[in-house]
């Protein structure tokens, strides 16, 4: 088994995008099925959902509020989980229901043993 | 009450309280001599409320006694560490009086709580030290209940407070810092207590009970002293309450299990279930979530009798949430029987396939349970193989039950 990270990025920026907050009720449940069915499985490892503030941090020390302005798509969330290859990471991943939005992608990148 | 059940009562609330001041007066070095105490306490007047009659307060008596006899022991000590060492002579500190008050009998249980339920003891050691020390358990009562026999008991009680005693634990409540680290494994130790009374295949009921109620009494406990009063002990004693409730109506005469969906809501205890509400509620402060708060979600949403679509999205997300924090199988399977309540069978099928529990006879018997009236003849296969898995006779019961109930479809 090795461990993946999926990465979620959807926009947060503009402002016709974001869900109400009973949509973002039945986003958040959709979205705990979608990780609850992953954990059931032992596959899942940890990560979280994230929050809209953030700074971001340049060469020469240049911070700015963040997420990353001119892209659309910022990470708004990442879990980590077990699979035994790619294939079956991709296929957990399919099935995160912020797909289902336009625009919306996730990103899954096996996880290597560390910086050495 | 009669005389002869005096004594058996008095044993059950007294010695508990008597062993654990003098643990704590003695230190963890001194646990063998402190039970030996307590137990003679109790010879003594087994036979001296024979000859002379009932004292008419008895626990003073007791209490009296168990003060007489820890200073002769202390001076026996004393005498015998003179004569060896000399130059230890007029240590007057330990001549004090066996303190039995009530106050001190609250402190030194919680004390020997800690102590116990320390994460270096055993987990199979703290039980077994919890059940004879905090609660007062005889050997063969212990012995019972985890269908051992008195010399494996002891041998584990021995191994446990050698344990205890090298281990350089001092007795006494962790202060703030440490306090939420320290209350960990004493809340798994007092959940295992639990869990051991409820699911354990002993038949021996009242033996069962008992454990449960000890349990709930610790926990109690915990939740009444100012320290220890933290949002997750609330959430452990309203999550027991609420299992104790479905005690009397989750077994038959023949103590075979009565499964929770063919239960008799009728005999669910509404005591126990206004009990657990209430500290359900004490528990929802700060900011913490633990796994007995989620756990406490899904057993307060089983105590609702409906069968309403809200029970089950509340008791599929509390389980979403708990195996995110903790898998077990058992947690699993649980989460995908919520989603069939939920989504319907057929969702429920695909995800349940996924789990891959092939060496468990629950596995099965969801599956059974899922494909009926879906697809008959696979349901009669699962139902079959959840059988030939099955460990105990009670299981295998459960499992009939089910296989004769879909044979008359």
């Amino acid at each position: 088994m090795d461990e993946y990270l999926i990465l979620m990025r959807l926009d947060i920026i503009t402002k016709e995008a974001q869900p109400s907050p009973e949509q973002m009720q039945v986003y958040m449940k959709k979205y705990q099925d979608w990780v609850g069915g992953i954990a059931a499985q032992n596959k899942f490892v940890g990560g979280t959902a994230l929050s809209m503030e953030g700074k971001v941090i340049k060469p020469k020390q240049i911070i700015t509020d963040g997420p990353f302005a001119e892209v659309k798509e910022s990470i708004a969330g990442f879990i980590t989980i077990r699979a035994k290859d790619f294939d079956e990471a991709v296929s957990l991943a399919k099935l995160c229901p912020i797909l289902g939005g336009e625009g919306n992608s996730v990103e899954v990148r096996k996880i290597t043993g560390g910086h050495n | 009450m009669a005389d002869q059940q005096l004594i058996p009562h008095l044993f059950r609330t007294e010695y508990r309280k008597i062993v654990a001041v003098l643990c704590k007066y003695f230190g963890l070095g001194g646990m063998e001599n402190a039970e030996d105490i307590a137990s003679e306490t109790f010879l003594t007047a087994t036979q001296t409320w024979g000859l002379h009659g009932i004292p008419s307060n008895p626990t003073a008596w007791l209490y009296g006694v168990a003060k007489n006899k820890a200073k002769n022991h202390l001076q026996r000590h004393t005498l015998f560490r003179d004569k060896i060492a000399p130059a230890l002579k007029g240590d007057e500190s330990m001549e004090q009086d066996l303190d039995l008050s009530p106050q001190n009998i609250i402190d030194s249980q919680l004390q020997m709580m800690f102590a116990i339920c320390h994460p270096s003891i055993s987990p199979e050691a703290q039980i077994g030290l919890s059940l004879r020390i905090l609660c007062g358990f005889g050997i063969e009562e212990i012995a019972d209940a985890f269908l051992t026999n008195k010399e494996t008991i002891n041998k584990r009680l021995f191994r446990a407070k050698e344990q205890l005693r090298t281990s350089g634990i001092k007795i006494g409540v962790p202060g703030p810092p440490e306090i939420e680290e320290r209350l960990s494994p004493v809340l798994t130790t007092i959940y295992l207590l639990f869990n051991e009374g409820y699911y354990s295949i002993s038949r021996d009921q009242p033996l069962r009970k008992d454990l449960c109620l000890e349990a709930i009494r610790l926990c109690t406990m915990l939740v009444e002293n100012a320290a220890t009063n933290q949002p997750q002990v609330n959430a452990l004693l309203a999550l027991m309450c609420f299992h104790a409730s479905r005690f009397d109506a989750r077994t038959d005469r023949n103590g075979g299990i009565i499964l929770y969906e063919e239960q008799d809501p009728s005999l669910w205890n509404v005591d126990f279930i206004s009990k657990g509400g209430y500290f359900l509620q004490c528990s929802a402060t700060g900011n913490k979530l633990s796994r007995y708060h989620l756990e406490a979600g899904i057993a307060y949403w089983s105590t609702q009798r409906a069968d309403i679509p809200e029970k089950w999205e509340n008791i599929l997300q509390f389980y979403n949430r708990l195996l995110q924090m903790e898998y077990s199988p058992i947690a699993a399977l649980n989460r995908t029987y919520a989603l069939s309540k939920v989504n319907g069978k057929a969702a429920a099928i695909v995800e349940a396939e996924k789990l891959e529990l092939t060496d468990n006879h629950f596995y099965f018997a969801l599956l059974g349970e899922l494909y009926t009236s879906i697809d008959d003849e696979k349901a009669r296969l699962h139902l079959q193989k959840a059988y030939s898995l099955a460990k105990t006779p009670a299981d295998r019961q459960a499992i009939q039950k089910k296989m004769d109930r879909h044979a008359t479809l």
